[in-house]
């Protein structure tokens, strides 16, 4: 369990880093979707990977058989915000394809 | 503090925030109800902020601490006011003012929902000066740079899309910075209340320790993209000088905010044990790249808005260079710099655009994305009313020299006071006879030199624009956008009037940080209100 986690939120930031990196600002606003999805993984891993455990403590229950509600609720606000900035980025996107007629990031009309 | 004044400390997120939501419901066309609105919003937090700064500059301070939702501390969500943050609270509700005021002669009109947006800066700003909890530092972040992205996109055309673009990925891309650093910090130390974590890392196990260290550097690389240090700055010249004149006013605030929560984490968390000091040398040699990159940047610039960008990575570098040093009196020093530094460069943007408005493309781009957004008959009518600024070309070459003196730290102005406050301390850090370290000299020499590149870049582009423009054309300025400039240069000249309570007060709340415990034991022994029916019908909500 632990390693599937691991191996894809590198396989996901590997390749996020990779696309931000990349000229057109498709690739960049996918790249930066992919590093949100593997932050958002790593948020939760750092919780301890638990599986079919309730968050939710109540009297006469050992901590033990309980997950981390923390990183949950971090990852619930991460998600929504990670959203909500991406959709604003690709208006950004949009408006800069519209002024400039091409999607580069510096708006440049490359021949390729 | 008493009753009533204790629920102040939440009040500078409350307001704006309110405030930008009852902004909402005005229609676009309604414009004199919506700068209303704003500017009484503004004022309140003015004097909400004032209030609270007299308090902490008072005898008994540290009793700001605010439980939201009656939840003791660890568990729950703190807000704490000390003396830097209402210092910085103060900081933001005057240059959000001179902003507003500025932004109101034209450039609240060029864009929808301009006045929602600012004052959601401001609820972003003021809360992440204001908390004490490291996920809602990012909160009140991701609040300050989503307002921000509409602020810069504010005004539209090519250049600010561009320089939008790039300043929204970096920002995002430094989002996830902050959350892999938090959540590697959480992983670790098992909580995310900086008074918390400040008790617990003295005691992390070694095994855990370097991953906690590597959760706070990737932590740290957030805030420095926000700072602009070197090589994480790139980006910054390009979006300052295209923003709208105001927006880059206020925007001189936001690199601030990257320094501030660099001095209250570095200050409160590696105080002393184990981890004492860390990220001290990065911050000392990346200020000192900061500060190389940002004077070769003011000496290159022809355009008055990217020298006006360097010098926010000039203000940076010096800030991060004596972040490095950590010595006590050298920090309070940077305090008043940096108080200074942020009116001179928010006046500095402003005037630039009113500078830049007789002389080329600049207002006649304005005009074009004006006619282009619409009612552009009613807006060119109500300009021709505003009541113009008499002598227009000496007030604003006064203004303009003012900030040559003060970027260059010449007295009589702030400028001089902070920068010879910083020198003189590190001159004194040794004992006498001792000699004085590479790194000081180093930075002494840095320090003095950046003053003079701003002083050869400025005269030079003071000469361009002011002695050789035959032409003669004078710009049109109106009263309420020269007023803005000169209160912020004002507030320089009663820095410098007042400098030594200014002084007193910088190196007392320097004192209070250099002790965390004080900060640690506020926070942790912050009582509940016990019964708050009862406490509520008695009308003392004292928490």
């Amino acid at each position: 369990m632990e390693l599937v986690l691991s191996i894809a939120i590198g396989v996901m930031t590997a390749c996020g880093v990779w696309l931000i990196l990349r000229p057109r600002t498709y690739q960049v606003i996918v790249g930066l979707s992919l590093l949100s999805y593997a932050v958002n993984l790593f948020i939760f891993g750092v919780g301890g990977v638990k599986s079919n455990l309730p968050p939710i403590l109540e009297d006469g229950v050992d901590p033990g058989t309980l997950t981390d509600p923390v990183p949950q609720a971090l990852v619930l606000t991460a998600i929504v915000i990670g959203f909500a900035t991406t959709a604003l980025f690709l208006v950004v996107m949009l408006a800069s394809r519209g002024l400039t007629g091409n999607d580069h990031v510096d708006g440049r009309n490359d021949p390729k | 503090m008493n009753a009533w004044t204790h629920h102040l400390i939440i009040a500078p997120i409350l307001v704006p925030l309110l405030a930008s939501a009852l902004l909402l419901f005005f229609d676009e066309r309604k414009r004199v109800q919506k700068a209303m609105i704003s500017l009484v919003s503004t004022i309140i937090l003015l004097a909400i902020a004032f209030t609270l700064f007299r308090i902490e500059g008072g005898p008994n301070s540290f009793d700001g601490v605010y439980l939201l939702g009656n939840w003791a501390a660890p568990f729950g969500i703190v807000l704490v006011v000390d003396g830097l943050s209402a210092l910085m609270l103060l900081l933001t509700a005057l240059l959000g003012l001179a902003a507003l005021v500025f932004s109101l002669a034209r450039w609240h009109a060029v864009g929808a929902h301009y006045h929602s947006m600012f004052q959601l800066l401001l609820v972003g700003l003021n809360g992440a000066f204001l908390t004490g909890d490291l996920f809602n530092l990012f909160v009140f972040f991701e609040v300050m740079l989503a307002a921000s992205y509409g602020l810069l996109l504010h005004g539209s055309g090519p250049l600010r899309v561009k320089a939008g673009m790039h300043y929204i990925a970096v920002n995002l891309v430094a989002a996830f910075f902050f959350l892999i650093g938090v959540s590697l910090i959480y992983g670790t130390a098992g909580t995310l209340n900086m008074a918390d974590l400040a008790a617990r890392i003295p005691q992390i196990e070694p095994d855990r320790r370097m991953l906690m260290e590597a959760g706070a550097g990737v932590l740290g690389v957030a805030f420095l993209i926000k700072a602009g240090m070197w090589p994480l700055c790139f980006w910054l010249p390009t979006a300052y000088s295209a923003a709208a004149a105001p927006v880059a006013g206020i925007f001189a605030i936001l690199s601030k905010l990257g320094i501030y929560v660099i001095l209250r984490l570095t200050m409160l968390l590696f105080a002393d044990g184990p981890s004492a000091g860390f990220g001290s040398e990065v911050l000392l040699f990346g200020g000192m790249a900061t500060l190389v990159f940002g004077t070769i940047g003011v000496l290159a610039s022809q355009a008055l808005g990217r020298l006006a960008g360097y010098s926010v990575l000039v203000s940076s570098g010096t800030m991060l260079m004596v972040l490095g040093i950590s010595d006590g009196a050298i920090s309070s020093g940077a305090l008043l710099y940096l108080v200074s530094s942020t009116f001179t460069i928010g006046a500095l943007f402003m005037l630039i655009e009113l500078v830049e408005r007789g002389q080329d493309a600049g207002a006649h781009v304005l005009t074009v994305t004006m006619e282009a957004y619409g009612d552009g008959e009613g807006q060119q009518a109500e300009e021709e009313e505003g009541v113009m600024m008499p002598g227009t070309m000496a007030i604003l070459g006064t203004c303009f020299a003012a900030c040559a003196i003060l970027l260059s730290g010449l007295p009589p102005l702030s400028g001089f006071i902070s920068k010879f406050a910083m020198l003189s301390a590190m001159m004194g850090t040794g004992a006498i006879g001792t000699p004085l370290g590479p790194a000081v000299w180093t930075l002494i020499v840095l320090v003095i030199l950046s003053g003079v590149a701003a002083l050869i870049a400025m005269t030079r582009v003071g000469i361009r624009t002011f002695w050789s423009s035959l032409e003669g054309t004078v710009p049109r300025v109106l009263v309420i956008e020269l007023v803005p400039v000169m209160f912020l240069l004002a507030l320089t000249m009663i820095l410098t009037i007042q400098a030594g309570p200014a002084m007193r007060y910088m190196d007392a709340t320097i004192r209070t940080l250099s002790q965390p415990s004080v900060y640690i034991d506020a926070v942790r022994n912050a009582a509940r209100v016990e019964d708050w029916k009862k406490a509520g019908d008695a009308g003392t909500g004292e928490p």
